[in-house]
């Protein structure tokens, strides 16, 4: 029994300086508890599970801590309502739960919102605009989170960061705007004249 | 361009899409190459064409690479210790093992394969091969033994195979650092790292075992201008600030008339700006001051002075000090100019690293290159001047930039491409013969490319050897080695 133990633990732990589990600290699930993923569950079901792609569509990254795919609970002090403005400025209205991740919540609806560093404060690319109503409900973001935003190009005062965002029912009604793609792009910050 | 419906069950679905979709080949296997693969294969139905029922046919993407082993400087470039920016190699991963993807490794374009060959066999070629070169000093002395380019010190440490006898002595007590940006940052933060940090990450064992007899204690970090123009970000200066078993020290009147300056800056470099400030004129805390006390190694900007020339030791073989120019500042902010005020200060270091830029090769004599700029001229990632051809990443803006600007940048010169394919600029109704043909060229030259699930070999098997020391990764060091694991 302590011999299958140490070998449950060595192989957490391999699998953890392998980066095959995540590390969670930096994930807002696991702060706020609610991170259904624990390492020890991980190991009991069989770790390798986890990892394989479920999603036949591309998938911009893999959400090793993506919150269950239940059937949507339909309690109506469970939803949040969301809606996702795209880059072109479709409004995509999602229905969502509390508890869920912004960035992982737009990866289930197909929403092309990159999270490149998989929630670990250490890119840029999950930078949304967060609607005016609802910015100042959201909790302060940790500094961190500020000084990867300052490298989050068209920064603006309700910039945040998609993946430290876990809705929470004050939130109904929230949009999320994913910032344009500018076209131009100079070496030497050279505007071009107009003509 | 467009697959009329009752054609593909006339000809057989598969086949109609795969030979008659358009083909484009990528060249340059690094994030700027990956994503431009990632945003062209995502099924794009445009609102005229769900009218006629048809859907822009899927495009298939082939990425090559010279090296054996995907990844670019995300492998090659980004610090061992930084390992979440590398997370992003699960989303290249995904990209490579699409249906409609293809990687070919081992495959140098220009040398074994021509662009206009490339131009012949597919519709469009996406140039991504980034920025190998480094501009240079241009000081006497520079190629004295002891003085090295940042890419290349960064490359050895990080196992790029091209840097592996790059054996930097680290026998010295003060290195100096040329330049101020995140890499200069990243440079100075390995060298000064405690081992325990250090020994966790995928640097090389050769660079971990240098590094742990390393005599290296100061690393002066030096730009020609002044606090308020450095270009490192705040969280590489969060990170020397903090480093363990370290103190800064820094010149406070380096720092007059900064505060000033402050209220009208833009918030990332207003919070960059009150972090140095802080560090360089406040007293710090309790804890920390007790760390800088009990420090054994120490790092600091030097502002303000611009190399001249490296002074050779007694024998004149190796690096003995660097001549530094004394700057004055002419305008302000961004676009300020250092200008010499005449005095000079010599600065004895063993070891200098020159961190002032890397920089796009030309790769082919059929393609554009701008020398001035060293990049491929282009406008919103078209090359004007060939059709077809089209570039993402440094070789198209230059090279600087994070994961994240190279992601918009790749996602825009995808656009491109994809609004001439629906125009009709770019022809994709002809069939091409894609990787098929260049396959076949390659055999002719006895050049066998290395497929993703070969570069799935030798992942696995680095990550078995990092096991063993508890590292996430032991990297093979040379592409020799890369081959023979990747052929077993």
């Amino acid at each position: 029994m302590a011999a299958s133990a140490a070998v449950r633990t060595s192989m957490g732990l391999t699998l953890r300086l392998s980066r095959l589990i995540p590390d969670c600290s930096t994930c807002p699930f696991y702060r706020l508890k609610s991170c259904g993923n624990s390492s020890a569950s991980l190991q009991r079901r069989g770790s390798f599970d986890s990892f394989r792609t479920t999603n036949r569509h591309l998938q911009t990254t893999i959400g090793l801590c993506r919150e269950e795919d239940s059937s949507t609970a339909e309690d109506p002090e469970e939803v949040v309502n969301v809606v996702y403005i795209d880059r072109s400025g479709r409004r995509i209205p999602v229905k969502a739960k509390v508890g869920d991740n912004v960035l992982y919540l737009a990866h289930k609806h197909g929403i092309p919102l990159e999270g490149a560093c998989e929630a670990s404060l250490a890119c840029s690319t999950c930078h949304v605009y967060v609607s005016d109503a609802h910015f100042d409900k959201l909790p302060e973001p940790e500094e961190r989170e500020d000084d990867m935003l300052d490298m989050a190009p068209m920064l603006q005062e309700t910039s945040r960061l998609g993946c430290q965002i876990v809705l929470t029912p004050e939130l109904d009604g929230i949009e999320l705007t994913l910032p344009k793609i500018t076209r131009n792009f100079y070496v030497d910050g050279h505007v071009p004249k107009p003509h | 361009k467009l697959c009329p419906p009752w054609r593909c069950w006339e000809v057989g679905l598969r086949d109609a899409l795969l030979s008659t979709c358009p083909k484009v080949c990528v060249v340059g296997g690094g994030p700027a190459g990956f994503y431009t693969a990632q945003h062209l294969i995502k099924v794009c139905i445009s609102a005229i064409n769900l009218f006629f029922l048809q859907a822009r046919q899927d495009v298939q993407v082939d990425v090559y690479e010279r090296l054996p082993v995907p990844f670019g400087l995300v492998r090659f470039g980004v610090a061992p210790d930084h390992p979440e920016v590398k997370n992003v190699i699960n989303t290249f991963t995904q990209t490579a093992k699409h249906s409609r993807c293809s990687f070919y490794g081992n495959v140098n374009v220009g040398k074994d394969v021509s662009v206009a060959e490339l131009l012949r066999s597919y519709h469009a070629v996406v140039l991504s091969y980034g920025a190998e070169g480094n501009r240079s000093v241009g000081v006497p002395g520079e190629h004295l033994s002891g003085v090295y380019s940042a890419k290349d010190f960064v490359g050895w440490y990080n196992g790029l195979p091209s840097c592996r006898e790059l054996d930097p002595d680290l026998s010295c007590d003060t290195a100096v650092v040329l330049g101020q940006g995140n890499v200069a940052l990243d440079v100075a933060r390995i060298l000064l790292s405690p081992l325990d940090i250090l020994k966790k990450t995928d640097i090389t064992q050769p660079a971990l075992e240098a590094l742990a007899a390393s005599r290296v204690r100061s690393v002066l970090i030096v730009g020609r201008r002044g606090p308020l123009q450095v270009a490192c970000t705040i969280k590489e200066l969060r990170e020397m600030v903090t480093l363990p078993g370290t103190r800064p020290e820094m010149t406070p009147s380096d720092f007059e008339g900064v505060k000033d300056a402050l209220k009208d800056l833009p918030r990332p470099r207003k919070r960059l700006t009150e972090l140095m400030m802080k560090t360089a004129l406040e007293r710090p805390g309790e804890k920390e001051q007790e760390r800088w006390n009990s420090a054994s190694r120490v790092w600091g900007f030097r502002f303000f002075r611009s190399p001249v020339e490296v002074l050779p030791d007694a024998e004149g073989k190796k690096v003995a000090a660097v001549r530094l120019a004394v700057n004055r500042l002419e305008g302000s902010g961004e676009g300020a100019q250092a200008v010499r005020s005449g005095d000079v200060e010599d600065v004895p270091c063993g070891l200098v690293i020159s961190s002032i830029g890397y920089k796009s090769l030309p790769i082919d004599a059929g393609v554009p290159f701008d020398s001035r700029r060293a990049i491929v001229p282009n406008s919103m990632g078209r090359v004007q001047q060939v059709l077809g051809l089209y570039c993402s990443g440094w070789l198209k803006t230059g090279p600087t930039g994070v994961i994240a600007t190279t992601m918009n940048n790749s996602f825009d010169t995808a656009r491109s491409l994809m609004e001439d394919m629906d125009s009709g600029k770019l022809d994709v109704s002809a069939e091409k013969p894609g990787s098929l043909r260049i396959r076949a060229l390659l055999e002719e030259k006895g050049v066998e490319p290395v497929v993703f699930s070969d570069w799935e070999k030798i992942d696995s098997l680095e990550v078995r050897r990092g096991e063993a020391r508890g590292k996430p990764r032991e990297k093979l060091l040379s592409v020799e080695e890369m081959l023979a694991v990747a052929r077993s």
